[in-house]
Protein backbone atom coordinates (compact mmCIF):
# COMPACT_ATOMS: atom_id res chain seq x y z
CA UNK A 1 0.00 0.00 0.00
CA UNK A 2 1.23 3.24 -0.83
CA UNK A 3 0.65 5.64 2.00
CA UNK A 4 0.23 5.20 5.69
CA UNK A 5 -4.00 6.62 5.63
CA UNK A 6 -4.73 3.20 3.77
CA UNK A 7 -2.82 1.18 5.49
CA UNK A 8 -4.91 2.83 8.66
CA UNK A 9 -8.01 2.42 6.82
CA UNK A 10 -7.36 -1.11 6.32
CA UNK A 11 -6.52 -2.01 10.21
CA UNK A 12 -9.87 0.19 10.75
CA UNK A 13 -12.08 -1.64 8.83
CA UNK A 14 -10.80 -4.99 11.26
CA UNK A 15 -12.36 -3.25 13.87
CA UNK A 16 -15.82 -2.65 12.01
CA UNK A 17 -16.00 -6.14 10.96
CA UNK A 18 -15.10 -6.95 14.57
CA UNK A 19 -18.35 -5.09 15.29
CA UNK A 20 -16.95 -2.77 17.07
CA UNK A 21 -19.18 0.70 18.18
CA UNK A 22 -16.77 2.33 18.97
CA UNK A 23 -13.02 3.10 16.98
CA UNK A 24 -10.61 5.55 18.06
CA UNK A 25 -8.00 6.09 15.80
CA UNK A 26 -4.79 8.25 17.08
CA UNK A 27 -1.76 9.71 15.46
CA UNK A 28 1.31 11.35 18.00
CA UNK A 29 3.91 12.73 15.93
CA UNK A 30 7.17 13.03 18.68
CA UNK A 31 9.80 14.44 16.97
CA UNK A 32 10.90 11.23 14.57
CA UNK A 33 8.32 9.05 15.90
CA UNK A 34 5.24 8.41 14.89
CA UNK A 35 2.72 6.55 16.97
CA UNK A 36 -0.57 5.22 15.75
CA UNK A 37 -3.44 3.75 17.54
CA UNK A 38 -6.26 1.92 16.58
CA UNK A 39 -8.81 1.00 19.91
CA UNK A 40 -12.17 -0.84 19.28
CA UNK A 41 -14.92 -2.17 21.38
CA UNK A 42 -15.51 -5.11 18.71
CA UNK A 43 -15.95 -8.68 19.49
CA UNK A 44 -12.04 -8.61 20.31
CA UNK A 45 -9.60 -12.07 20.23
CA UNK A 46 -8.24 -14.60 22.35
CA UNK A 47 -4.81 -14.47 23.01
CA UNK A 48 -4.22 -17.79 20.99
CA UNK A 49 -5.64 -15.52 18.15
CA UNK A 50 -3.58 -12.62 18.87
CA UNK A 51 -0.77 -14.84 18.59
CA UNK A 52 -1.80 -16.12 15.33
CA UNK A 53 -2.75 -12.73 14.05
CA UNK A 54 0.86 -11.87 12.80
CA UNK A 55 0.72 -14.81 10.61
CA UNK A 56 -0.54 -14.34 6.88
CA UNK A 57 -2.32 -17.56 6.86
CA UNK A 58 -4.22 -16.86 9.66
CA UNK A 59 -7.63 -15.15 8.42
CA UNK A 60 -11.69 -15.63 9.69
CA UNK A 61 -12.77 -14.49 6.83
CA UNK A 62 -14.46 -16.79 4.56
CA UNK A 63 -13.64 -15.60 0.86
CA UNK A 64 -9.74 -16.37 0.71
CA UNK A 65 -7.47 -17.90 2.85
CA UNK A 66 -5.11 -15.50 3.80
CA UNK A 67 -5.35 -12.55 5.99
CA UNK A 68 -2.95 -9.87 4.80
CA UNK A 69 -3.83 -6.42 7.16
CA UNK A 70 -1.65 -7.15 10.24
CA UNK A 71 1.17 -8.52 8.66
CA UNK A 72 1.47 -6.00 5.65
CA UNK A 73 1.14 -2.96 8.72
CA UNK A 74 3.88 -5.11 10.44
CA UNK A 75 6.30 -5.53 7.87
CA UNK A 76 5.84 -1.42 7.33
CA UNK A 77 6.38 -0.68 11.24
CA UNK A 78 9.79 -3.04 11.13
CA UNK A 79 11.15 -2.02 8.17
CA UNK A 80 11.35 1.70 9.27
CA UNK A 81 12.73 0.32 12.88
CA UNK A 82 9.25 0.25 14.78
CA UNK A 83 6.73 -2.44 15.61
CA UNK A 84 3.11 -3.20 15.94
CA UNK A 85 1.84 -4.51 19.39
CA UNK A 86 -1.46 -5.82 19.85
CA UNK A 87 -4.07 -6.55 22.75
CA UNK A 88 -7.28 -7.58 23.08
CA UNK A 89 -9.90 -9.05 25.35
CA UNK A 90 -12.32 -11.90 23.74
CA UNK A 91 -16.00 -11.38 24.04
CA UNK A 92 -16.04 -14.80 24.90
CA UNK A 93 -14.31 -14.23 28.36
CA UNK A 94 -14.42 -10.39 28.89
CA UNK A 95 -17.35 -7.80 29.57
CA UNK A 96 -14.98 -5.17 28.31
CA UNK A 97 -14.01 -6.81 24.90
CA UNK A 98 -11.77 -4.75 22.39
CA UNK A 99 -8.36 -4.23 20.49
CA UNK A 100 -5.81 -2.32 20.88
CA UNK A 101 -3.60 -2.10 18.32
CA UNK A 102 -0.37 0.14 18.50
CA UNK A 103 1.82 0.73 15.31
CA UNK A 104 4.95 2.60 15.89
CA UNK A 105 7.12 3.89 12.72
CA UNK A 106 10.28 5.93 12.89
CA UNK A 107 9.38 9.08 10.42
CA UNK A 108 13.08 9.66 9.24
CA UNK A 109 13.70 6.32 8.26
CA UNK A 110 14.31 5.52 4.58
CA UNK A 111 11.19 3.00 4.02
CA UNK A 112 8.92 5.17 5.49
CA UNK A 113 5.99 5.90 3.70
CA UNK A 114 4.17 9.49 3.21
CA UNK A 115 1.06 9.60 5.70
CA UNK A 116 -1.01 9.93 2.95
CA UNK A 117 -5.00 11.58 2.97
CA UNK A 118 -5.80 10.66 6.40
CA UNK A 119 -9.24 13.12 6.13
CA UNK A 120 -10.23 11.05 2.77
CA UNK A 121 -9.72 7.73 5.11
CA UNK A 122 -11.61 8.95 8.06
CA UNK A 123 -14.39 10.11 6.02
CA UNK A 124 -14.27 6.78 3.97
CA UNK A 125 -14.53 4.74 7.81
CA UNK A 126 -17.64 7.23 8.26
CA UNK A 127 -19.47 6.72 5.39
CA UNK A 128 -19.34 2.74 5.72
CA UNK A 129 -20.22 2.93 9.37
CA UNK A 130 -22.32 5.69 10.10
CA UNK A 131 -23.57 4.64 13.35
CA UNK A 132 -19.88 3.72 14.47
CA UNK A 133 -18.66 6.48 17.26
CA UNK A 134 -15.29 7.30 15.57
CA UNK A 135 -12.74 9.53 17.53
CA UNK A 136 -10.17 10.71 14.98
CA UNK A 137 -7.15 12.72 16.66
CA UNK A 138 -3.64 13.64 15.33
CA UNK A 139 -0.88 15.56 16.79
CA UNK A 140 2.13 16.74 15.76
CA UNK A 141 4.12 19.23 17.51
CA UNK A 142 2.63 21.89 15.62
CA UNK A 143 -1.06 21.25 16.81
CA UNK A 144 -3.62 19.04 16.38
CA UNK A 145 -6.54 18.16 14.17
CA UNK A 146 -9.16 16.33 16.16
CA UNK A 147 -13.16 14.79 15.30
CA UNK A 148 -15.27 13.36 17.38
CA UNK A 149 -18.88 11.74 15.26
CA UNK A 150 -20.29 11.31 18.80
CA UNK A 151 -20.46 15.14 19.31
CA UNK A 152 -21.52 15.60 15.56
CA UNK A 153 -24.38 13.31 16.08
CA UNK A 154 -25.48 14.58 19.28
CA UNK A 155 -25.77 18.44 17.43
CA UNK A 156 -27.85 16.43 14.16
CA UNK A 157 -30.11 14.80 15.77
CA UNK A 158 -31.38 11.10 15.11
CA UNK A 159 -32.71 11.83 11.78
CA UNK A 160 -29.90 12.83 9.90
CA UNK A 161 -27.50 10.04 9.47
CA UNK A 162 -23.73 10.69 9.17
CA UNK A 163 -23.34 9.37 5.69
CA UNK A 164 -25.13 11.77 4.42
CA UNK A 165 -23.79 13.61 1.45
CA UNK A 166 -23.90 17.03 2.78
CA UNK A 167 -22.54 15.56 5.83
CA UNK A 168 -19.70 13.77 4.91
CA UNK A 169 -18.67 16.87 2.82
CA UNK A 170 -18.95 19.08 5.78
CA UNK A 171 -16.66 16.58 7.60
CA UNK A 172 -14.42 16.19 5.33
CA UNK A 173 -14.16 20.35 4.86
CA UNK A 174 -13.67 20.46 8.91
CA UNK A 175 -10.71 17.88 9.05
CA UNK A 176 -9.04 19.99 5.82
CA UNK A 177 -9.23 23.07 7.31
CA UNK A 178 -7.97 22.30 10.56
CA UNK A 179 -5.04 20.33 8.67
CA UNK A 180 -4.40 23.87 6.77
CA UNK A 181 -5.02 25.60 9.87
CA UNK A 182 -1.65 23.96 11.38
CA UNK B 1 -12.89 28.10 10.09
CA UNK B 2 -15.69 25.16 9.90
CA UNK B 3 -17.30 25.20 13.25
CA UNK B 4 -19.54 22.29 14.56
CA UNK B 5 -22.46 24.56 14.17
CA UNK B 6 -22.98 24.26 10.88
CA UNK B 7 -24.03 21.02 11.52
CA UNK B 8 -27.25 22.63 12.85
CA UNK B 9 -27.92 24.61 10.10
CA UNK B 10 -27.20 21.17 7.76
CA UNK B 11 -30.33 19.77 9.75
CA UNK B 12 -32.46 22.85 9.39
CA UNK B 13 -32.17 22.51 5.84
CA UNK B 14 -32.78 18.72 5.78
CA UNK B 15 -35.96 19.18 7.86
CA UNK B 16 -38.27 19.87 4.93
CA UNK B 17 -36.60 17.14 2.74
CA UNK B 18 -38.74 14.32 2.58
CA UNK B 19 -36.52 11.33 2.16
CA UNK B 20 -33.54 12.06 3.88
CA UNK B 21 -32.40 8.28 4.51
CA UNK B 22 -29.66 8.72 1.66
CA UNK B 23 -30.44 5.36 -0.74
CA UNK B 24 -34.23 4.05 -0.82
CA UNK B 25 -32.33 0.73 -2.07
CA UNK B 26 -33.68 0.37 -5.72
CA UNK B 27 -29.92 0.04 -6.48
CA UNK B 28 -27.08 -0.64 -4.25
CA UNK B 29 -23.38 -0.43 -5.32
CA UNK B 30 -21.45 -2.69 -3.38
CA UNK B 31 -17.19 -1.74 -3.44
CA UNK B 32 -14.74 -4.23 -1.75
CA UNK B 33 -12.63 -2.56 1.26
CA UNK B 34 -11.20 -5.02 2.56
CA UNK B 35 -6.73 -5.26 2.26
CA UNK B 36 -6.58 -6.71 -1.54
CA UNK B 37 -9.48 -3.66 -2.33
CA UNK B 38 -7.55 -0.78 -0.90
CA UNK B 39 -4.57 -1.56 -2.33
CA UNK B 40 -5.49 -2.08 -5.26
CA UNK B 41 -7.29 1.81 -4.56
CA UNK B 42 -10.81 0.94 -3.75
CA UNK B 43 -10.85 4.19 -1.42
CA UNK B 44 -11.25 6.52 -4.43
CA UNK B 45 -13.40 4.94 -6.58
CA UNK B 46 -15.90 4.30 -3.46
CA UNK B 47 -15.61 8.15 -2.99
CA UNK B 48 -15.89 8.84 -6.42
CA UNK B 49 -19.06 6.73 -6.03
CA UNK B 50 -20.31 9.17 -3.43
CA UNK B 51 -19.60 12.00 -5.14
CA UNK B 52 -21.04 11.35 -8.82
CA UNK B 53 -24.10 9.55 -7.37
CA UNK B 54 -24.73 12.74 -5.59
CA UNK B 55 -23.36 14.98 -8.33
CA UNK B 56 -26.02 13.51 -10.43
CA UNK B 57 -28.97 13.92 -7.97
CA UNK B 58 -29.51 9.49 -7.70
CA UNK B 59 -28.58 9.76 -3.79
CA UNK B 60 -32.68 8.66 -3.13
CA UNK B 61 -32.27 5.88 -5.59
CA UNK B 62 -28.88 4.73 -5.20
CA UNK B 63 -26.89 3.83 -2.26
CA UNK B 64 -23.35 3.58 -2.12
CA UNK B 65 -22.22 0.41 0.13
CA UNK B 66 -18.93 -1.00 1.41
CA UNK B 67 -18.22 -4.90 1.90
CA UNK B 68 -15.08 -6.94 3.16
CA UNK B 69 -13.14 -9.45 0.27
CA UNK B 70 -15.44 -10.47 -2.58
CA UNK B 71 -13.37 -13.27 -3.27
CA UNK B 72 -11.67 -12.22 -6.73
CA UNK B 73 -8.71 -10.19 -5.13
CA UNK B 74 -7.23 -10.07 -8.57
CA UNK B 75 -9.81 -8.27 -10.05
CA UNK B 76 -9.89 -5.49 -7.42
CA UNK B 77 -11.12 -2.89 -7.35
CA UNK B 78 -14.35 -4.77 -7.76
CA UNK B 79 -17.63 -2.82 -7.62
CA UNK B 80 -21.45 -4.99 -7.72
CA UNK B 81 -24.26 -3.51 -8.63
CA UNK B 82 -27.74 -4.64 -7.13
CA UNK B 83 -30.52 -3.81 -8.72
CA UNK B 84 -34.67 -4.81 -8.07
CA UNK B 85 -35.36 -7.46 -10.59
CA UNK B 86 -32.07 -7.91 -12.33
CA UNK B 87 -29.13 -9.97 -12.15
CA UNK B 88 -25.95 -8.52 -10.33
CA UNK B 89 -23.46 -6.72 -12.25
CA UNK B 90 -19.29 -7.12 -11.52
CA UNK B 91 -17.05 -4.33 -12.42
CA UNK B 92 -13.60 -5.13 -12.25
CA UNK B 93 -10.54 -3.23 -11.89
CA UNK B 94 -12.26 -0.04 -11.03
CA UNK B 95 -10.68 3.52 -11.28
CA UNK B 96 -12.27 6.78 -10.36
CA UNK B 97 -13.17 7.96 -14.36
CA UNK B 98 -14.88 4.43 -14.72
CA UNK B 99 -16.77 5.04 -12.22
CA UNK B 100 -17.90 8.63 -13.66
CA UNK B 101 -18.97 6.23 -16.71
CA UNK B 102 -20.61 3.95 -15.23
CA UNK B 103 -22.49 6.29 -12.92
CA UNK B 104 -23.33 8.20 -16.08
CA UNK B 105 -24.52 5.18 -18.36
CA UNK B 106 -25.14 2.78 -15.83
CA UNK B 107 -27.13 4.52 -13.17
CA UNK B 108 -28.44 7.21 -15.18
CA UNK B 109 -29.13 5.64 -18.40
CA UNK B 110 -29.50 1.90 -17.61
CA UNK B 111 -27.20 0.76 -19.82
CA UNK B 112 -24.17 -1.24 -18.21
CA UNK B 113 -20.72 -0.24 -19.65
CA UNK B 114 -19.75 -3.63 -21.16
CA UNK B 115 -16.17 -3.22 -21.04
CA UNK B 116 -15.89 -3.33 -17.67
CA UNK B 117 -17.49 -5.91 -16.73
CA UNK B 118 -15.82 -9.01 -15.48
CA UNK B 119 -16.41 -11.10 -18.36
CA UNK B 120 -14.75 -8.49 -20.36
CA UNK B 121 -11.49 -7.84 -18.75
CA UNK B 122 -8.15 -8.93 -19.19
CA UNK B 123 -6.19 -9.67 -16.18
N1 LIG C 1 -9.74 -5.38 15.68
C1 LIG C 1 -10.01 -6.70 15.60
N2 LIG C 1 -10.96 -7.27 16.38
C2 LIG C 1 -11.24 -8.59 16.30
N3 LIG C 1 -10.61 -9.46 15.45
C3 LIG C 1 -9.66 -8.95 14.66
C4 LIG C 1 -9.28 -7.56 14.69
N4 LIG C 1 -8.27 -7.37 13.79
C5 LIG C 1 -8.05 -8.57 13.23
N5 LIG C 1 -8.86 -9.53 13.72
C6 LIG C 1 -8.89 -10.98 13.37
O1 LIG C 1 -7.66 -11.30 12.77
C7 LIG C 1 -7.85 -11.83 11.47
C8 LIG C 1 -6.71 -11.39 10.56
O2 LIG C 1 -6.75 -9.98 10.32
P1 LIG C 1 -6.05 -9.37 9.05
O3 LIG C 1 -6.37 -7.93 8.92
O4 LIG C 1 -4.58 -9.71 9.09
O5 LIG C 1 -6.68 -10.18 7.84
P2 LIG C 1 -8.22 -10.18 7.37
O6 LIG C 1 -8.91 -8.95 7.87
O7 LIG C 1 -8.81 -11.49 7.74
O8 LIG C 1 -8.09 -10.12 5.81
P3 LIG C 1 -7.55 -8.85 4.97
O9 LIG C 1 -7.16 -7.79 5.98
O10 LIG C 1 -6.40 -9.39 4.20
O11 LIG C 1 -8.67 -8.40 4.11
C9 LIG C 1 -9.22 -11.33 11.04
O12 LIG C 1 -9.82 -12.22 10.11
C10 LIG C 1 -9.98 -11.28 12.36
O13 LIG C 1 -10.51 -12.54 12.69
MG1 LIG D 1 -7.95 -7.00 7.66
Amino acid sequence: MKDLSLYILDIAMNSVRAGAKHIAIRLEEQDVVLTLTIQDDGCGMTPEQVKRLFDPFYTTRKTRSVGLGVPFLQMLAQQTGGDVSISSKSDTEYADHGTLVTAVFHTDHIDFIPLGNLTETIVTLIQGSPNVDFIYCHSMSRGSVAMDTAQMRSILGEDIPLDNYEVLNFIKSYLQEQYQQL
Amino acid sequence: MKSLSELAAIREQMKDKVAIRTGSGDIRVVVGMATCGISAGARPVLNTFVEEVAAANLTEKVMVTQTGCIGICQYEPVVEIFEDGKEKTTYVKMTPEKVKRVVEEHLKGQKPVSEYLIGNTKL
